[in-house]
């Protein structure tokens, strides 16, 4: 029994603006729920006092002096994007009618 | 129609409990994680990098300057700064983002647990400061298509990256019950103190209208003695004025809206600036769920006690305490400090005393003609084409009687208007007080010969009668006598 829904599933694909089929929304549920049974045994360890990892180089307070350089061409960001108006990305409708 | 409760009524029957969150963009040189320029008003799409825009193995390094200007922010407030602290990543499609997620902090802010003191109506409001946040500010969009170049109505959208990425402090506070009617004279005079704050520190130019300072203000009603209730959430309230307003609005409609019965639906509403009113801003589709997640690409922080403590030790004297000083030093009233305050003229005011002006000719100047001008132009007092020094020049000229009042008005269209100090523009325009006593008195004379039964009444004892006079006199001398010289003269003339 999958302890994650094919309706989660579905709605993390939502949230990602994926396409997933019917089929497909079994089959990952079944892969996500071998990797969340795997995080269980992971927490079991007790890591009372250890701090969250969140890298695995044991780097501190990597900072940046505040000094301008230079940007990109704006034709080149441009290109990088599907369509373009008035040096600016053009991107289709944001809220739907009723919003 | 929305129905709305008389104001007055509302907060009779219930309790507002206010929360606000305010944006504030840093003026760093460069942004939040690359060295793209911050430089306002550059062509679209000009100040943009891998980085910023996320192209596939860029990898981001936090401004130090950023970071610093935070800690500040967290130390004017109170705050404690934490020991360790990391970004995360919020994950949300919306164009204005290239990445897809921005670069924010969630469980471990850089700074926690601080407070604002307030006075409003002369009491002590304590707004108790949740936590201030390091993170970056989206794209700008200009929607086209529409009636209204608004989001509504649009057919498509054009997306300027420039501000993508500029470093955003966001400050939030802890839900302040308490302040019943005063809620929307309290929330203002947060926002007001807080880009003080800001502003003293140098961090930001703090300014609502250009939209670097931003507030989103939550509120909820509830009936006393019970719990909290519902709240929403009013976006970009981009003024002080705003921000009292939208306070204001949502407890008359809240209020009617309880008193019917209904309830309080959780959501983000807009506020429109023009008749001050909100409405409900994007359904929700989906519930918000961000999948926060540690930002990898970027190291841990852990700022050291020493740095914390050199930064402390580096904090200007706060606004409030500012403006004690300033308010005794220049012997206001509360309520004349206070005018001072909300006319935001304490800098320019202190500039002119600093420049040799009194400190009573200052504030008149200041809250007087020029504020008056200020208005009929729509701009700022500090905008306007006159410097502190200027002032100060021109109340010398009127503590030297080479001015009158109406001569110093003039002389400040002058000076407005580009045409030199208050000096040149007096030599220029040929304004100076009459001090000739010989070409006052012909003028006095034939103010009398003009005006018999006038006179007669002087002659009677009727002192008041003078002014007739005196305005005869100053029409002949186009304004250019001083009233006080004159009345002397008319008075020996006619005893
Ligand atoms: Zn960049």
């Amino acid at each position: 029994m999958s302890t994650i829904s094919r309706e989660e599933v579905a709605h993390l694909a939502r949230l990602a603006r994926l396409e997933v089929t019917d089929d497909e929304l079994d089959a990952f549920a079944g892969q996500l729920d071998v990797i969340l049974e795997s995080m269980k045994t992971l927490a079991e360890v007790n890591t009372d006092g250890v701090q969250p990892t969140s890298h695995a180089v044991p780097l501190v307070n990597v900072f940046r002096e505040d000094q301008p350089q230079p940007s990109l061409p704006r034709d080149a960001v441009l290109a990088g994007g599907p369509d373009t108006a008035e040096d600016r990305f053009r991107v289709p409708r944001i809220l739907d009618e009723e919003a | 129609m929305t129905k709305l409760n008389d104001y007055d009524k509302a907060v009779e029957t219930y309790e507002p409990v206010l929360g606000l969150e305010t944006h504030i963009e840093l003026d760093t040189k460069t942004k939040m994680f690359c060295g793209c320029s911050t430089a306002f008003g550059a062509e679209p799409n000009t100040q943009t990098c891998p980085v910023c825009l996320a192209l596939p193995g860029a990898l981001p390094v936090a401004n130090k300057a950023a970071v610093e200007a935070t800690i500040k922010i967290g130390l004017a407030l109170n705050c404690h700064i934490a020991e360790w602290t990391r970004f995360a990543r919020k994950n949300y499609f919306y164009p204005d983002m290239p990445k897809n997620f921005q670069t924010s902090q969630y469980e471990e802010p850089l700074c926690e647990n601080g407070y604002v003191d307030v006075v409003v109506d002369g009491k002590d409001h304590r707004i108790e400061i949740e936590r201030v946040h390091l993170e970056e500010d989206t794209g700008k969009t200009l929607h086209v298509g529409g009636a209204t170049g608004r989001i509504h109505g649009a057919t498509e959208s054009l997306v300027d990256y420039n501000r993508a990425g500029i470093p955003l402090v966001e400050i939030v506070t802890k839900p302040v019950p308490g302040t019943g009617a005063l809620a929307p004279e309290v929330a203002r005079a947060y926002v007001a103190e807080l880009r003080d704050i800001v502003r003293s520190l140098g961090v930001s130019d703090v300014r609502m209208e250009q939209g670097s300072l931003r507030c989103d203000v939550n509120l909820s009603l509830n009936k006393p003695g019970d719990e909290w209730g519902t709240r929403t959430e009013t976006k970009n309230v981009n003024s002080l004025r705003s921000v009292e307003r939208a306070v204001r609005f949502e407890v008359r409609r809240q209020s009617a809206l309880l008193d019917a019965g209904e309830k309080i639906i959780q959501e983000t509403r807009h506020f429109h600036e023009g008749d001050g009113t909100t409405s409900p801003g994007r359904s929700k589709e989906e519930a918000t769920d961000y999948r926060y997640f540690p930002e990898p690409d970027l190291a841990v922080m852990e700022p050291s006690r020493e740095w914390v403590e050199e930064l402390r030790a580096s904090l200007p004297e706060p606004p409030r305490q500012r403006r004690e000083r300033l308010q005794a030093a220049w012997s206001l009233g509360d309520k004349e400090m206070q005018s001072v305050v909300n006319a935001d003229a304490v800098d320019l005011i202190e500039a002119t005393v600093a420049a040799g002006a009194t400190p009573s000719g200052a504030v008149k100047w200041w809250l007087g003609e020029l504020s008056r001008r200020a208005n009929e132009s729509g701009e700022e007092l500090g905008a306007l084409a006159i410097t502190p020094a200027q002032v100060a020049e021109l109340q010398g000229m009127v503590d030297d009687g080479r001015l009158n009042d109406k001569l110093a008005r003039q002389v400040i269209d002058g000076v407005l208007a580009g045409e030199g100090s208050p000096a040149d523009v007096a030599a220029e325009r040929g304004l100076e007080v009459v001090s000739d006593t010989g070409a006052l008195e012909a003028a006095v004379d034939e103010a009398i010969a003009a005006n018999p039964a006038v006179a007669d009444k002087i002659r009677g004892g009727t002192h008041a009668a003078a002014g007739v006079l005196i305005g005869a006199v100053m029409k002949a001398t186009k304004g250019q006598a001083d009233a006080g010289t004159v009345r002397q003269i008319i008075l020996d003339k006619l005893s």
